[in-house]
């Protein structure tokens, strides 16, 4: 149960996403119906709601919102125009949806009620203008199971030796109040039979001692009846205020108290009192009498309240002990979930920031220490240096989760999906402890389930055709993650039929992506898939297949500044690679100096650093690559690539900086090395978000700005340019 | 109302010819204490009278049958009338006090 509640939660949140976003998009078509944008953006939360579903069983949405997708899919290519009446109905599908999706959130196992079936059915014959296409819905079976009641009694409850006991002690002034004890038990009689009355007084009273107006009796009645409580004390409703009332559930009712008790939800913390009023076993007036007596109890001796329960009678032990054991449960497991703390992620942001700069200021102090051989500052300096940086650490950690969670929610996917397809497939984790930003991990959930989706349907082949390929029956979907330099990778790879270039080139060509007359490279071919409106599959079901997904996938990774790349081999396997930036406000950088000019590398980009003797490295001006042991490396002086106008001049030995993106090399050539440096990442702004080479600034202790290198981005850079000029000596 | 007949042998008889409830258990309450002295060896009393009997009637028989058994007489209830009998039906208090009960057959509830 516990490792499907995150991922329903996860649906939850992404279906009211998707909802508001196409309630936004609907609203936006009343005053401009021709924008397409929109349409896609309703189809798409329909397409995604419906596919989500699917994964989790919920077959009464998937019904509802596969019929709203139908349409949609007719408007999407105009087959169908959309006017405010189409809206409307649309809108109302949208709460519809809305309302059917609650329900099976928190009633999973029941069928949806008659009027929610009937609302469906309406909208859907609004939708489509006939009634027929709606059989789905009316397939579902329409039991609806009965909630648990208070007031029925099993059969076995009527046995004879099982009585209430009823015992009621009335005050001196009961009779002359009006009260009559006697009429009060003749009422009872109408509710049940009486089998036992004891008649006491208080013992040593004698005749011609007593006021014969006070009332002196006590009673104790073993009443047999299949009422409950309440209703019990009802009857004495009126005596309350002149008679102690005691009414003791039968041994039965005890069975059945104690089967509610473990029936009772366990989401919220309880007073013993509340969960026993809750089951019926002891009513709002008993408990605050108990209560009452309780504060009125001497503080020294305040007795607990199920011991005070069992003193008086109102309820047998074990009810109690069950009910105290309940809440333990419940209070546990509330701390449990009290362990972790949702905090606004703008919060946390902002703490970042704050920290960012706490690491600046401790930087800027460190300098002026420094600066004023201020040796008694010194030690304080230090101890609070080293406390910045464990809070440095703790903040971002505050961020960072392992992906292991998110990877661990595709295992009952695989598991269902496998089963509704009729493969036979297994999912293998590798990597689930690579962490990263919080906030990466909630937006590639998106995608890595539309891509793992991708390798359910159409990657793995059913198992005869496996067997036919000579594979094995069982397919394997894998989903690695691992570091690397800085980034984080994830890759999603299947072992199924691969992609067919020649059909996605085919369909590129139907849709009108590509020319006829064009050449590309097999990875180009493979890229087309990311494009939007292709899909090979020639039937859409289900889980994909009707080319949305794939565009939306790679928007979402490269809003994350990440990149998504594909390969595939017919017959063998596909596999999908994700880089992804680890987001980290701060991190470790890695200080070099070029024309008077810092530069941050980051450090875990930082292969090697050796000093530039130019005679050994044998640098190739005009091709652009250095000689490094006898490898060819691409490289960029850094003085000249940022300043290009200035002339450059070489007054110093030069370093050169090796470092690595993946498998791609370069060196960065500076002019002066600074060392290792705590970097805060300050995001540049809207005006210099497009430059080249450049990924962010940091401000160092002393005030100065240093630019942060985007290595990747040099990297290729640098490539290139040895490849023109490769290219350019080759023709010569 | 209650109607007293004395014999010598010790034996009292006393008729109650009223409502026993808590409009006359005071006056009630005398009658029977005065019934209750050192030289009554058994007290019979005749409830056919009684068209009534309320909680505070029922405490003054059921203290009765305590002072009886304190003072060493015995108390006989006789002739019980309808509303004597309902009650004791209902409190199940024909055991407790032993005396035979004779239901009239014209009895509405039989």
């Amino acid at each position: 149960m516990s490792d499907i509640n995150p991922a329903l939660e996860t649906f939850a949140q992404e279906v009211e996403e998707l909802l508001t976003a196409m309630e936004e998009a609907l609203l936006g078509l009343d005053s401009n119906p021709d924008d397409s944008e929109a349409i896609n953006s309703i189809f798409r939360a329909m397409h995604t709601i419906k596919g989500s579903s699917g994964l989790f069983g919920f077959d009464d949405v998937v019904a509802f919102t596969h019929e709203v997708e139908t349409v949609l899919d007719q408007v999407r290519n105009n087959e169908r125009a959309i006017d405010p009446e189409l809206i409307a109905v649309l809108l109302a599908c949208k709460d519809h949806t809305a309302q059917i999706i609650q329900h099976v959130l928190f009633n999973e196992a029941l069928s949806l009620p008659e009027d929610l079936q009937q609302l469906g059915q309406a909208l859907i014959s609004q939708l489509t203008g006939s009634a027929e296409s709606v059989a789905s819905a009316d397939d579902l079976p329409a039991t609806q199971a009965e909630p648990a009641d208070h007031f029925e009694v099993d059969s076995n409850t009527t046995d004879s030796s099982d009585n209430w006991v009823i015992s009621l002690a009335f005050k001196a002034n009961a009779l002359r109040n009006g009260m009559d004890p006697l009429s009060f038990i003749r009422y009872l009689q109408t509710l049940g039979k009486i089998s036992e009355v004891i008649v006491s007084l208080p013992p040593l009273i004698r005749l011609e001692d007593i006021n014969p107006e006070d009332c002196y009796l006590n009673f104790k009645i073993a009443f047999n009846s299949n009422t409950d409580k309440k209703t019990i004390e009802n009857v004495f409703e009126f005596a309350e205020d002149d008679c102690d009332i005691h009414i003791l559930p039968p041994n039965s009712r005890q069975e059945h108290y104690l089967q509610l008790l473990a029936n009772l939800p366990e989401d919220q913390f309880k007073r013993l009192g509340e969960m026993l009023i809750d089951i019926g076993a002891l009513t709002d007036k008993e408990v605050s009498h108990i209560l009452d007596e309780q504060r009125a109890a001497e503080q020294t001796d305040v007795k607990p309240m199920g011991e005070m329960l069992v003193e008086q009678n109102l309820l047998q032990q074990p009810v109690i002990e069950q009910a105290l054991l309940k809440q333990e449960a419940v209070k546990q497991r509330i701390n449990k979930e009290s362990n972790y703390i949702r905090v606004d992620a703008a919060k946390l942001g902002y703490l970042i920031n704050l920290v960012g700069e706490l690491v600046i200021s401790g930087a800027a102090m460190r300098l002026m220490v420094d600066k004023h051989g201020l040796s008694d500052v010194d030690d304080v300096a230090s101890t609070m240096g080293d406390l910045v940086e464990d809070i440095r650490d703790t903040a971002l950690q505050l961020r960072m989760v392992q992906i292991g969670e998110t990877f661990t929610r595709f295992q009952r996917v695989v598991h269902d999906v496998s089963k509704e397809l009729g493969k036979q497939i297994q999912l293998q984790i590798t990597g689930g402890e690579a962490e990263l930003d919080k906030t990466v991990v909630e937006k590639i959930n998106d995608p890595l389930t539309h891509l793992v989706r991708n390798s359910l349907d159409h990657g793995i082949e059913t198992p005869e055709q496996r067997l036919q390929a000579g594979k094995p029956e069982k397919g394997t979907i894998q989903l690695n993650a691992y570091h690397d330099s800085g980034r984080i990778v994830i890759q999603i790879s299947d072992d199924g039929r691969g992609l067919d270039p020649d059909k996605i080139v085919a369909k590129a060509l139907a849709k009108g992506l590509i020319k006829a007359d064009q050449t590309l490279s097999k990875s180009e071919i493979y890229n087309l898939i990311f494009e939007p409106g292709l899909s090979t599959k020639e039937e859409a079901s289900n889980l994909s297949g009707r080319g949305v997904g794939m565009d939306v996938v790679k928007r979402n990774i490269e809003a994350l500044r990440g990149s998504v790349a594909v390969d595939s081999e017919v017959g063998v396997g596909t596999i999908v690679t994700i880089h992804l930036p680890l987001t980290l406000a701060i991190i470790d950088g890695f200080m070099v100096e070029a024309q008077q000019e810092r530069y941050i590398i980051p450090l875990s980009m930082v292969e090697e650093c050796v000093e530039m003797g130019s005679e050994e490295w044998l640098i190739d001006e005009v091709q652009h690559y250095v000689n490094l042991r006898g490898q060819v490396l691409p490289y960029l002086r850094l003085g000249d690539f940022f300043h290009n106008n200035k002339k450059h001049t070489q007054t110093k030995r030069e370093s050169l900086v090796v470092v690595r993106f993946g498998e791609a090399k370069a060196g960065f050539v500076v002019d002066e090395l600074h060392g290792e440096n705590q970097t805060v990442i300050k995001p540049l702004g809207q005006l210099f978000e497009n430059l080249n080479g450049i990924g962010g600034a940091t401000v160092l202790g002393s005030g100065d700005v240093a630019l942060i290198l985007d290595v990747q981005g040099l990297i290729q850079h640098a490539k290139k340019r040895v490849g023109a000029n490769l290219a350019l000596t080759a023709t010569l | 109302m209650t109607e007293n007949t004395k014999k010598n042998d010790g034996i009292h008889h006393l008729s109650i010819k009223e409502d026993m409830t808590i409009y006359n258990a005071q006056t009630l309450k005398d009658t029977l204490l005065g019934q209750c002295h050192a030289g009554t060896r058994e007290l019979h009393l005749d409830l056919s009278g009684v068209t009534e009997l309320d909680s505070a009637g029922l405490q003054l028989l059921l203290l009765l049958k305590t002072e009886a058994r304190e003072r060493g007489f015995s108390l006989r209830l006789l002739r019980h009338s309808e509303a004597v009998i309902e009650v004791f039906e209902l409190l199940k208090l024909g055991m407790y006090f032993g005396d035979p009960i004779v239901i009239p057959a014209t009895w509405k509830k039989s």
